[in-house]
């Protein structure tokens, strides 16, 4: 089948749904692959390079000549007319937001798949263009906010005088918020982050941040998204917004919740809180915005010099990368609905994963699929096992008693015993706590070699053996020599052994 | 001429010493090699002084306390000495580094066969305190039978001489505690038994008790808790020296035997730490088996085959790769294979290094053995904390033979039977090759979800061809 990639027509796009090196990989699947002539160039994927690699350039009016069109961005309605019956379209969608382009492809029989449906089960995170997107777009915000910021984000001490670092609070810690945190961080910033989901505290750490938390009661998301928040929440929430804002030089909001207005979270009272020259890059912008005063596609600057940046096109202003991702998330659903590598489109609506993208199919709408859990049946068997119990460590009281109880019985015993034997056991007891520490931090490597000469010294039963042997019974002087004898394959066996298997460890010669 | 019992006891401690020091010093590669030579010295000091003493009789200020069996002793500790010493050597220089976890348990099985005929012999002695000398008598040899058969079953497991699988008998952990009973009642009856004949029978019987007791124990251990049944046994050959030395009043012994024992102990309990499990639930065997039906039964979806030159490809492009390898590494003896490949991609400027789970193979470090005996330089290969953290970090992951260790489940499922087990965290590397024979299920029975994740390839076939095609297409 031919898989045609019109260059993309919506104003200060610069990504392109396929590059060089996805070209090859659709074409090792078994498709043949055209590109409209100048669809990369703005990613600096030149037409040459698409040639290299095998792809047909072809020219604009033949651009939809093929069966699976790949895309960026949702067609415009005059793109949308040259779709036809029985095409495969692929792109961003939107299908939630936009019932009616949903509509009229239903109507023009075109089976149409969102890339941003795709359901947030781990199996399909390779093909999830919003996390791939989200995760440039955190980069660049940051990287925004730092061509805004009139200052260093690293602390400095230098000759001229010390440097203070630049404060960065990230909102929304989802794929982007962890990136732009992960971005801050490597910049110097000091970073915190505030996320409604307190179960994404520990990622938000390993990223460098400090978690900002809210005493409140919170249910942990079961679809990977936020949900909107009660009242009690929202207050506490918007508490710590504000003390935030009056401190802090850049502010970095990605809260989304799907199918809704993104959440107004960081108000006009406190935009006027911050400080000359702050800047917030506000990444809802699209939808709404979180910050107020955000205007999508623009560069706001209020009455107290605060920078508001509502760029919805922060993936797309790293179009080389970008459109790398992005070709790479088409080829992984390629690779999904072509299972015999033959280049045959072969779409299973069984798999949730396909189910869930469809959004139209040969003259019927899909939209929306049926919900997928994250994580169905972990959670179902985490309700239905009996988490393990877990050992209550001893209580003092209890330890001492234990203590007392065996040190009194000891006492009881030692003083039916006769002397010589609790010499022999004071011996015995320093040797086994020397034993245990002797051992204590032994290389993992060497546990073998270790049992093996331990083996070889409990050879040292020969002694008792020794003794026994011209006894003046018989039977004694033999079952001794047999003794000896099986004793004897220990102690030599048991070192010669360790001794070749220490041979074979060495380290790298130095000298390579 | 009689020795001085004195010189003796001193030439005891300065033995005692060098077995210290020959434990200490196997902690660390540096300091092994000496530390194995402390051993051989520590064992020579006291051969030499003991086989003196036992042929020549021992004195206190002048005063003879034992007479010397003389020449007649010399003719038997020689012969004894010479074979013993001419088999071990034999057997020592001759076994296969994937054979070693045999090996050592069959020694351990000797200590018990050893401690069990000292302590029979122990039984004609006469003691100043008698009572006490009895239970020493019975301690010792119950626990020498326990070890010897005990060994003998591990040994036989271990060489596939029989099935692996463990043995469930109904009420199997009654019979134990049944036998453990049976032995405490014969001591006391046997304290009380005048008559030497009955006195010797119940001797007899109670050893026939310990011998099956042993028997069972292991015999009801499946294969994949190898790793703590042989340091498990290794402990029991020490607390069976140290008994015999109790009985025979002998403080070398006493401390020989409390270190093996105490040092056995602590690697059986690191062991059983890295399963998750308490040391108790191994011993008491079956595992997986017991722990109901499986949570892991869901449909896991579609696993990816590669051929060995898409994994020679990926190989070129990776920076950093990871081999974690397991029991079937050792089984298709792939191991100078793996090492040949290390070195390949090394010289390419591959960062290449090992991930060795605690309980990997049979035997604890059994993996680290055989990597060595193929020259695997050491310092790459790391233990499962020293490199769990670098997966998300590596580009290809190798897993060589080994299933349950790097099953997700354990962290995802925890209706797991593996549930909670410390695992590497291979599939957070960019790509997993996993090597193996079929889908079958690991040791433990459960479906491993890594075969099935997104960025899980497997490779199937004999372990040793494989990585020989991958070098062949490198």
């Amino acid at each position: 089948m031919r898989i045609v990639v019109p260059k993309e027509s919506k104003p200060g796009e610069r990504r392109v749904a396929a590059t060089p090196k996805t070209v090859e990989q659709l074409r090792a699947l078994g498709y043949d692959v055209a590109v409209e002539t100048g669809a990369g160039a703005a990613a600096s994927y030149p037409d040459s390079a698409f040639a290299a690699a095998g792809a047909q350039i072809v020219l604009p009016a033949a651009a939809y000549d093929g069966d699976i069109v790949f895309k960026v961005n949702p067609p415009t309605a005059s793109e949308r007319m040259r779709l036809r019956d029985g095409q495969t379209l692929v792109s961003l969608l939107a299908p939630a937001l936009d019932p009616g382009a949903v509509e009229a492809l239903r109507g023009q029989g075109v089976t149409a798949l969102a890339m941003d449906a795709v359901p947030r089960i781990s199996r399909a995170q390779a093909l999830d263009v919003l996390s791939s997107m989200a995760n440039l777009g955190g980069y660049r915000a940051v990287i925004e906010a730092a061509g805004e910021y009139g200052g260093l984000f690293t602390g400095q001490v230098t000759a001229a005088g010390k440097v203070p670092p630049a404060k960065v609070l990230v909102v929304g810690a989802g794929v982007a918020g962890l990136a732009a945190i992960g971005t801050a961080n490597s910049l110097g910033a000091i970073v915190r982050a505030f996320d409604a989901r307190p179960e994404v505290a520990e990622q938000v750490e390993s990223m460098g941040a400090q978690f900002l938390r809210v005493d409140v009661e919170t249910e942990v998301s079961a679809d990977g998204y936020a949900k909107e928040m009660g009242e009690d929440f929202n207050a506490k929430a918007a508490a710590l917004y504000a003390d935030q804002a009056k401190d802090v030089d850049i502010i970095i909001t990605t809260a989304l919740i799907p199918g809704r207005p993104a959440p107004r979270l960081i108000t006009e009272d406190m935009v006027a809180s911050m400080r000359p020259g702050s800047v917030i890059v506000d990444m809802a912008a699209a939808n709404g915005g979180n910050v107020a005063g955000s205007v999508a596609d623009a560069r706001v600057v209020t009455e107290n010099g605060v920078v508001i940046l509502g760029y919805t096109d922060l993936p797309g202003r790293l179009p080389t990368q970008a459109s790398q991702l992005f070709g790479t998330n088409l080829v992984n659903l390629m690779k999904l609905v072509t299972p015999e590598k033959d280049g045959q489109f072969t779409l299973d609506l069984d798999d949730p994963v396909q189910r869930g993208m469809t959004v139209t199919r040969a003259g019927e709408t899909l939209w929306p699929p049926p919900p997928v859990q994250v994580s169905a049946a972990p959670a179902a068997a985490v309700a239905a096992v009996e988490p393990k119990p877990v050992k209550a460590p001893m209580s003092q009281g209890t330890r001492f008693a234990l203590i007392g109880g065996a040190s009194a019985l000891f006492l009881l015993l030692s003083a039916f015993s006769p002397p010589p034997f609790l010499g022999h056991f004071m011996v015995f007891m320093l040797s086994v706590v020397i034993g245990f520490y002797v051992i204590g931090n032994v290389h993992h490597a060497l546990h073998t070699p270790l049992m093996s000469v331990t083996n070889a010294i409990s050879g040292i039963i020969v002694v008792g053996a020794l003794l026994q042997v011209g006894h003046d019974n018989l039977w004694v002087s033999v079952l001794a020599f047999l003794g000896i004898l099986v004793a004897s394959i220990n102690v030599f066996g048991g070192f010669t052994v360790t001794g070749r298997m220490l041979e074979m460890f060495k380290r790298e010669e130095p000298a390579r | 001429m009689s020795l001085s019992y004195s010189l003796v006891q001193g030439a005891y401690i300065v033995a005692g010493l060098l077995f210290i020091l020959a434990l200490s010093g196997l902690s660390k590669h540096e300091t092994a090699r000496q530390g194995n030579r402390f051993g051989v010295l520590g064992m020579s000091i006291a051969l030499v002084v003991t086989i003196l003493a036992a042929t020549s009789g021992l004195s206190v200020a002048g005063l003879e306390l034992s007479a010397g069996s003389g020449a007649k002793g010399l003719a038997f500790i020689i012969p004894a000495v010479a074979i013993g010493g001419a088999i071990g050597i034999w057997r020592a220089r001759s076994v296969e580094m994937t054979g070693m976890p045999e090996l050592i348990a069959i020694l351990h099985s000797f200590v018990g066969l050893a401690a069990v005929l000292v302590g029979w012999n122990s039984s004609y002695e006469s003691s100043p305190y008698p009572k006490v000398h009895d239970v020493e008598v019975f301690v010792g040899v119950f626990i020498g039978a326990v070890t010897f058969t005990g060994s003998i079953v591990a040994y036989l497991k271990l060489s596939a001489k029989i099935k692996s699988a463990p043995l469930m008998l109904p009420g199997r952990n009654l019979l134990n505690l049944g036998a453990i009973g049976a032995f405490v009642v014969m001591t006391i009856a046997y304290l009380t038994l005048d008559s030497t004949f009955a006195r010797q029978s119940l001797l007899g019987l109670m050893t026939l008790v310990a011998l099956l007791l042993g028997w069972h124990l292991v015999a009801s251990i499946g294969g994949g808790d190898m790793p703590v049944v042989v340091s498990m046994l290794n402990s029991y050959s020490g607390w069976a020296a140290a008994a015999a030395g109790f009985l025979l009043g002998n403080d070398l012994l006493i401390i020989t035997g409390a270190l093996v024992g105490s040092s056995g102990a602590y690697l059986s309990y690191i062991m059983c730490r890295a399963m998750n499990r308490s040391f108790i639930s191994v011993i008491a065997g079956g595992f997986g088996v017991e722990g109901g039906t499986s949570a892991g039964e869901g449909d896991y979806g579609e696993h990816r085959e590669i051929q060995p030159e898409g994994v020679a490809a990926l190989l070129t492009e990776a920076r950093d790769v990871v081999i974690t390898p397991g029991y079937g590494m050792a089984t298709a003896q792939a191991q100078y294979a793996v090492a040949d490949l290390t070195r390949k991609l090394r010289e390419r400027g591959v960062n290449v290094r090992f991930g060795i789970h605690p309980v990997a193979g049979r035997l604890p470090g059994h993996m680290n053995v055989l990597l060595a005996e193929a020259k695997v330089p050491y310092d790459i290969v790391l233990e499962m904390d020293e490199i769990n953290d670098d997966f998300p970090e590596t580009d290809v992951v190798l897993v060589i033979g080994a299933n349950d260790t790097v099953n997700p489940a354990a962290i995802d499922e925890p209706g797991s039977p593996i549930a909670g087990m410390p695992v590497l965290h291979v599939w957070e590397a960019k790509d997993v090759i996993v090597f193996k024979r079929s889908m079958a299920t690991g040791y433990a029975g459960v479906q491993n979800p890594l075969f099935f994740k997104e960025n899980t390839s497997m490779l199937f076939g004999d372990a040793r061809a494989r990585v020989d095609d991958i070098l062949a297409a490198l």
